[in-house]
């Protein structure tokens, strides 16, 4: 009993992370029209600077926690202005390179900055002991990310059903036709999405540091889980990238302790089974060729 | 008295609560050239689309030569003998107009799935193509890109396009749209000739009620995505309801000029 | 008078690659029999990207498969090259079946997705699958035997290897450059520019990119049953997604319209991270600087901008 309590909190917090991720992956294809391959590299810079003004400046984890993701922000906003901003006219295949290309560039700057070692950064004193739960002790921290999973999801809730920006959003998501007809590709609406997928990113980024190792090879990790997580759900859905994060999150929960061998196989397998039967991912529609 | 080539009944599209089109009921004969007209918005090109096999219907029935085609997709539509043309220009614009036609023959014939011949030696498909763009009045560009062609000419590659796979069924979406007055006439005068060969079974939709009458056996009127009167020429155009309803508002919109 | 002037040009490329072990040193052997394999990797992709219109992020699962597969006929069997290679192409060719059967029924976003992911699941299964794989140290320790066909030759050689490679690469293209040339390959271009166009004329679009799809999969999977002997490893890097860049920047940079140009950017790829390498790590960042300027500004590739520039001179 105690080790599938303890299978759920861990499918939960890998979940809410996968989902503050993968959601800003469908922001940014749901405004843009682009995937962007990067993705996963601006959640490597985010773990990155919070180890590095954790580590290195001697701030307190909570300062990296606001500071790291507008950093990633501002570097998204200079990567839209000066890079991206040449092929928003051109065909999906252009804006598909492009990205890929952002990340090798990312990948090997991390690599060049802070080395192929792997790093480590400590959670606050405050969150790094256990408590018990459901009969077994289980990581503050993981609840600390299973609490801010939560507030991000009903920030997110509000946000794309209570205010009109958020409204547009999901509807672009959805219909890009419909986007077109409100005119919201503006240069601003643009750049500032790109930038909030961003900004999603650089929190999932940080929150996960404490977590995992940071290695440069961490950003390739989460962008395959991103990918499957928005096919599981339906790419540019919403209430798909919780569900898919979810699913992912209880395969990573529970096969990680009951089917270690295959663990690394699962994420695939469960993806090639939604395809298989729904295309479009279980909350998906339209968008075939 | 043959069979209708093409039976329609009931067919309907809704997206969300909003019906496109509405409760259709129709039948075409073999050789006769149906026009369809109404306002912008009528459902026309959904109708089309559900024809086509580009839109499932949410409901009714389409039967080709009393075959159930309703909801197949595309190429198997195709296959069956519909072919259509579209509002925007859908040709390959990267290709000569000549292979533009080679494609949709070597699809025909079923060269497509050949991996080990060589496309420009296949001169049996490359005369055929050049007697389709005879036909239409366009052999001379063939050599061009076909990007490169005026926008009349384009449409009549397509129109070229649509015969090369030997329909039963011809759908023509607005063919004379955004055509100079001189193409206009020229690319009627060019579906008239077709129709008055007796080969094709012509469905057309058009703006241009001269086009229309000029070519039209039947017309059917459109309005809000429901039948709103079906008839000959003669009496669509007495029609009170038709007159209020579409061809006054003709008059109210301003002609389109050419706009290449 | 163009094209006899194109047939000299490729006539003497062709007797200097013959030439290559004669007039140069070891080194440049290597060199070359690398720029010939990857660029029948990259042409084999260039099937599905520059010619078919499907940007594929998963093409070194192919690669890989096909260099996994002639390295495990080496050591458990002992089979003639020739035979390796047929296995390399026929196991590529079934797992591209089975990926491309699951791809290319999406759009193009969905398609790029969707082979990055599984070409990493492939990458995952060579990593974990240790009994057969060998892990992350992948397979080593095999060597050539005969080449079959009752041929006589010194596959340890490295010229003789090299001349074999420059074979087998040379009938590979010619073969790749019928299909093409054929009327297939002429509604893989119609798909590219219209595939509802094609659909409309009756055809099913998705038939043909997965045809299109399983034969670039076979080809790269002959590219890497060569490769394999080459590096002497078969390794999980050969599956890892910074392989599948490789054939992307390949036909990028010489030119997605061109059937050489994936070969042209092979070249210059290899000789490019050759001279990288010797000052500096990393050759990453440069690929991808390179990458993201040519996407912006010479889309056409190096054998595009040429020819537009030679155009504009004759002018």
């Amino acid at each position: 009993m105690s080790g599938i309590g303890s299978a759920l909190l861990n499918s939960l917090d890998i979940g809410l992370l996968l989902f503050i991720i993968a959601v800003g992956l469908n922001i940014v294809f749901g405004v843009l029209n682009i995937i962007n391959f990067a993705h996963g590299a601006l959640y490597m810079l985010g773990a990155y600077l919070a180890f590095t003004l954790i580590n290195m400046v001697g701030m307190p984890f909570w300062a990296a926690l606001l500071l790291a993701p507008i950093g990633v922000a501002i570097l998204a906003v200079i990567i839209d202005r000066v890079l991206l901003r040449f092929i928003y006219s051109r065909d999906v295949a252009d804006s598909l390179l492009l990205t890929f290309a952002i990340l090798l560039i990312i990948n090997e700057s991390v690599r060049m900055i802070w080395g192929s070692g792997i790093q480590v950064v400590q959670p606050p004193q405050l969150l790094s002991g256990s408590v018990q739960l459901l009969g077994s002790s289980v990581a503050t921290y993981s609840l600390f990310v299973i609490v801010i999973g939560l507030i991000l999801l009903a920030g997110l809730w509000y946000l794309f059903n209570r205010t009109r920006v958020g409204r547009i959003m999901r509807a672009a998501a959805l219909d890009r036709d419909m986007a077109e007809a409100l005119c919201i590709n503006t240069r601003m609406v643009v750049t500032g999405v790109f930038a909030f997928g961003a900004w999603l990113a650089g929190v999932g980024g940080v929150m996960a540091a404490p977590m995992r190792a940071l290695d440069p090879g961490m950003g390739d990790k989460i962008i395959i889980e991103s990918f499957i997580v928005v096919v599981i759900g339906g790419l540019g859905s919403f209430p798909g990238a919780l569900l898919g994060a979810m699913v992912l999150g209880l395969i990573h929960g529970f096969g990680g302790r009951y089917l270690p061998e295959v663990n690394l196989l699962l994420p695939f397998v469960g993806m090639a089974l939604v395809l298989l039967f729904k295309p479009h991912g279980i909350m998906g529609k339209g968008a075939t060729t | 008295m043959s069979n209708p080539i093409l039976t329609i009944t009931n067919l309907t599209k809704r997206f969300g609560g909003v019906s496109a089109v509405s409760k259709i009921d129709l039948e075409v004969m073999p050789k006769e050239t149906l026009a369809i007209i109404g306002p912008n918005g009528a459902g026309k090109t959904t109708f089309y689309n559900m024809v086509s096999g580009r839109m499932q219907p949410t409901e009714g029935k389409i039967m080709l030569d009393g075959k159930d085609i309703t909801g197949l997709p595309p190429h198997k539509i195709s296959r069956l003998g519909v072919s259509r043309s579209f509002q925007l220009n859908n040709i390959f614009p990267e290709m000569t107009v000549q292979e533009n036609v080679e494609v949709v023959l070597s699809a025909y014939h079923g060269h497509s799935r050949k991996l080990f011949n060589i496309a420009s030696r296949n001169t049996g498909i490359q005369t055929e193509a050049v007697e389709y763009l005879k036909r239409l009045g366009i052999d001379e560009l063939k050599g061009q890109r076909a990007e490169v062609i005026s926008y009349g000419d384009k449409r009549l590659l397509e129109i070229a396009m649509v015969l090369a796979i030997r329909p039963k069924l011809v759908l023509l979406d607005e063919p004379t749209a955004g055509m100079t007055p001189d193409e206009t006439r020229r690319t009627t005068r060019l579906i008239k000739a077709l129709a008055e060969s007796g080969d094709y079974t012509f469905l057309i939709t058009e703006h241009d009620m001269d086009v229309v009458f000029d070519l039209a056996d039947r017309i059917l009127v459109m309005h809000r995505g429901e039948n709103l009167f079906a008839g000959t020429p003669e009496e669509v155009k007495n029609h009170p309801e038709v007159r209020t309803a579409y061809l006054g508002e003709e008059e109210d919109e301003p002609v389109e000029e050419a706009n290449t | 008078m163009k094209s006899k002037i194109l047939m000299a040009i490729l006539a003497l490329v062709i007797a200097g690659l013959i030439a290559v072990p004669w007039i140069a040193s070891y080194f440049y052997v290597f060199i070359f029999t690398e720029i010939l394999i990857l660029g029948l990797f990259a042409a084999s992709f260039n099937l599905i990207f520059g010619y078919t219109g499907m940007l594929s992020f998963g093409h070194a699962a192919f690669f890989g498969v096909g260099s996994y597969a002639t390295a495990l006929v080496l050591i458990h069997l002992q089979w003639p090259f020739l035979a390796c290679l047929l296995v390399s192409m026929g196991a590529s060719a079934l797992l591209a079946l089975v990926i491309g059967f699951l791809s290319v029924r999406l759009n193009e976003v969905y398609f790029a997705m969707l082979t990055l992911a599984f070409g990493m699941m492939v990458f995952a299964i060579a990593y974990q699958w240790r009994s057969v794989t060998n892990g992350s140290d992948g397979l080593a320790g095999f060597s050539l035997g005969s080449f079959g066909l009752g041929l006589d030759l010194t596959l340890g050689n490295p010229s003789v290897y090299y001349h074999v490679v420059l074979g087998i690469v040379a009938i590979a293209s010619i073969v790749l450059y019928v299909i093409c040339r054929s009327s297939f390959g002429m509604i893989l271009k119609a798909i590219r520019q219209n595939p509802e166009r094609v659909s409309f004329a009756g055809l099913n679009v998705r038939t043909y990119r997965l045809v299109a799809f399983v034969i670039a999969g076979t080809f790269a999977g002959l590219a890497g049953g060569l490769i394999a002997p080459f590096l002497r490893v078969a390794s999980p890097e050969l599956l890892h997604w910074s392989m599948s860049a490789e054939p992307v920047l390949m036909a990028i940079l010489g030119g997605t319209g061109y059937f050489l140009g994936p070969f042209v950017g092979s070249a210059v790829f290899v000789l490019l991270e050759t001279w990288i390498t010797s000052f500096t790590e990393s050759w990453m960042l440069v690929l991808g600087i390179i990458l993201a300027l040519m996407v912006i500004f010479f889309r056409k590739g190096l054998l595009g901008t040429l020819i537009d520039w030679w155009m504009e001179v004759k002018k």
